[in-house]
């Protein structure tokens, strides 16, 4: 579940670069590179004031770090019942005791979307792992075999971005039924043409290098050399584009959600939540307003990390 | 004599291949559709009587399955229903009994309406955004312009229409909150399908604004005397508007499938609506139908941007080989082959943050 989220720091551990220095210390001075637009050599004083020259880095990273907490252990940040409403105390506005108000049966609206983030977070990381395995297989084929394969597989990419990723995803739900796994698997499979477009082009990149052929010449099967000395040396743009996908990915799964296609309905799924505060949008603003705020703030954290990381390995290459 | 008549040729060929393209693609969405709803398991005529909560019997299910043509083979389901789509017969609505072609062609004036308005303002607001975050002088304000593209592309488009609501129709009741009653229901409803596609135009152009400016081009410009409104204008705007000119179909596709949020949001009939009914009801040749149109729309858009594009752009050489999106690495001269370059590059990148 917090297998994606993880991937934020250790997505540059890959070894595609061969550059020096640990992945934070690489992130750390492509950001501040772009930030100052001097392209010296990466030193040490540098990363010392990182987050004091990157206000948004570090409060993305802070965010993100918060909203995992939330997924992995909830109670630690709410304690309450997600489900259990004390009718007495209906549709109260934000106060103290309930920091996001209360919902129309009494439920604290804090607790619901604290317990209601494992359920987003980890049908995003599903999602993004759908696109990228799926995608990163298709592309590795595609790129290596060449020739027709490589033909027939992109021109059946070209067809899938033919067709807006949120409709793709309502077919499949079509197919599959509701729920939250197949809303997951819906967005991930929306995705896997354009992970494997990026895939396909790095391998082809990797393919020419010196030490694919080396591997080639000493013996090696082919197989061998693919999954040995292709596949790691060419994650890198798709863990990048990964992690990218992931912001996207909350707000297919929170649209989806939204129309109604996710989990029933007692689960404080993010989307859901906004969709139930809908009846009440004249006399109860906070039920549809701090959800939404949620995953507006989660998926700008994410997009802002992925661009960070982003940059580093477009710099960094 | 010879020249205009190969170069006529050359046109006649680049426009054939266009087409033949278009329809390689539209059978293509029609096969992968198929696929993807009818080939995976699910009963459409078990969930339209209830599942096996019902109280039907086995050969009323089966003459059901009879009636919606749902009991032959597979393969020979897709012949038959890819010929029927040829004629624009598109099958039959489970759910309400009638032709796909019929509930889809009814809505889509009001989605046209909706995706219209919302297509000006995401193309006016974002260009406009674009153009002043990279004129100012001023490192803050342009810092601040350029940080809302990436809140716009982060805001979840149902919760911005529900909050367009409850600023403007409740706390001040400007606009109406739902329904489809001429132009003021069309105002809130436009705004909010429109955020997120006009702040991927903003990032995008002013992407490729950045990039022209630092153009050979612009120094000579400059040089001759040219001021700073008309360089970034006339010479930097024009020249980046072209490549963003190719992701109009993606661009199109968003709006389109924006609208299944943002009709739900502002209870608004439309292609929409219809999608969204469709996809709770499981109603299978709805939203094949709907996926369709929407293949149809982008394919339509695309053959239109690859037939006008040479006539804007000079520097593009008509080739008839296939390529997937038409882009200026492939025709821009050799004085400016890196800034090119890096344009589509980033083009390719915006467009994988949208997705």
């Amino acid at each position: 579940m917090s297998d994606t989220v993880a991937l934020l720091p250790d997505g540059t551990q890959h070894p595609a670069d061969g550059f020096g220095g640990t992945a934070a210390n690489r992130f750390d001075d492509a950001v501040a590179e772009r930030a100052s637009h001097r392209g010296r050599e990466a030193s040490g004083p540098r990363r010392r004031s990182w987050f004091a020259r990157r206000p948004a880095a570090a409060a993305s990273l802070l965010w993100l770090a918060v909203v995992l907490v939330a997924a992995v252990a909830p109670v630690l940040l709410a304690p309450g019942d997600p489900l259990a409403g004390v009718p007495a105390d209906h549709l109260q506005a934000p106060s103290a005791a309930h920091w996001f108000g209360t919902d129309q049966i009494g439920r604290d609206l804090y607790t619901r979307v604290v317990h209601g983030t494992s359920l987003t977070i980890s049908a995003a990381s599903l999602a993004v792992a759908v696109g990228v395995v799926a995608g990163s297989a298709i592309g590795l084929l595609s790129g290596f075999a060449g020739g027709r394969t490589d033909a027939v597989l992109m021109r059946a990419a070209d067809v899938l971005l033919a067709i807006p990723s949120l409709l793709l995803s309502l077919a499949v739900i079509t197919a599959l039924g509701f729920g939250t796994v197949n809303v997951a698997i819906a967005v991930g499979i929306a995705s896997v043409a354009s992970v494997s477009r990026i895939m396909r082009a790095e391998v082809i990149k990797v393919r020419g290098s010196a030490y694919v052929e080396a591997a080639r010449a000493s013996g090696n099967s082919w197989i061998r050399v693919l999954l040995r000395h292709v596949l790691p040396n060419s994650t890198g743009p798709v863990i990048a584009l990964g992690v990218l996908e992931f912001g996207g990915a909350i707000l297919a799964v929170s649209a989806l959600s939204f129309l109604g296609y996710g989990a029933p309905a007692p689960a404080p799924e993010w989307g859901a939540l906004v969709s139930g505060g809908r009846d009440f949008l004249r006399n109860a603003w906070w039920l549809t307003t701090f959800p939404g705020l949620v995953i507006a703030l989660t998926v700008l954290a994410a997009n802002r990390l992925a661009r960070g990381l982003d940059t580093e390995r477009t710099d960094g290459s | 004599m010879s020249t205009a008549n190969s170069s006529r040729s050359a046109v006649a060929r680049y426009v054939a291949s266009r087409l033949g393209q278009a329809v390689i693609v539209l059978w293509a969405a029609y096969t992968v559709s198929f696929l993807v709803l009818y080939a995976l398991p699910s009963d459409p005529v078990a969930l339209k009587t209830g599942g096996d909560a019902s109280d039907i019997t086995p050969e009323q299910l089966a003459a059901l399955k009879a009636k919606y043509g749902l009991d032959r083979p597979l393969l020979v389901q897709y012949v038959l229903r890819l010929g029927h789509a040829l004629t624009g017969d598109l099958g039959t609505s489970i759910d309400t009994g009638r032709p796909v072609s019929q509930v889809i062609g009814e809505a889509i004036p009001p989605t046209l309406q909706l995706a219209g308005l919302g297509f000006a303002i995401a193309v006016l607001t974002g260009a406009a955004l674009a153009v002043v975050a990279t004129f100012v002088r001023s490192r803050a304000l342009s810092t601040f312009l350029l940080g809302l593209p990436p809140l716009g592309v982060a805001i979840p488009a149902f919760w911005f229409g529900l909050i367009l609501i409850q600023l403007f129709s409740f706390q001040l009741p400007l606009f109406p909150a739902m329904g489809d009653r001429g132009f003021p229901s069309l105002v809130l409803p436009s705004i909010a399908l429109a955020l997120p596609t006009g702040a991927m135009i903003a990032q995008l152009l002013s992407k490729s604004l950045t990039a022209a400016l630092r153009e050979p081009y612009i120094d000579t410009a400059r040089a001759k005397g040219a001021g700073g409104a008309r360089i970034h204008l006339g010479h930097a705007l024009r020249n980046a508007a072209l490549p963003a000119l190719t992701v109009t179909g993606l661009i199109v596709g968003q709006l389109l499938s924006g609208t299944v949020v943002t009709e739900t949001v502002f209870s608004r009939p439309g292609i929409g609506r219809v999608t969204a009914t469709a996809v709770q009801q499981q109603d299978i040749p709805v939203v094949q139908g709907v996926v369709l149109f929407a293949a149809v729309v982008f394919v339509t858009v695309n053959l239109v941007v690859d037939l006008i594009y040479p006539l804007l752009d000079p520097r593009i050489e008509l080739t008839s080989s296939p390529r997937r999106r038409r882009r200026p690495r492939a025709a821009t001269p050799a004085t400016t082959p890196a800034p090119a370059e890096s344009t589509s590059v980033d083009i390719d990148a915006v467009l994988e943050e949208v997705r």
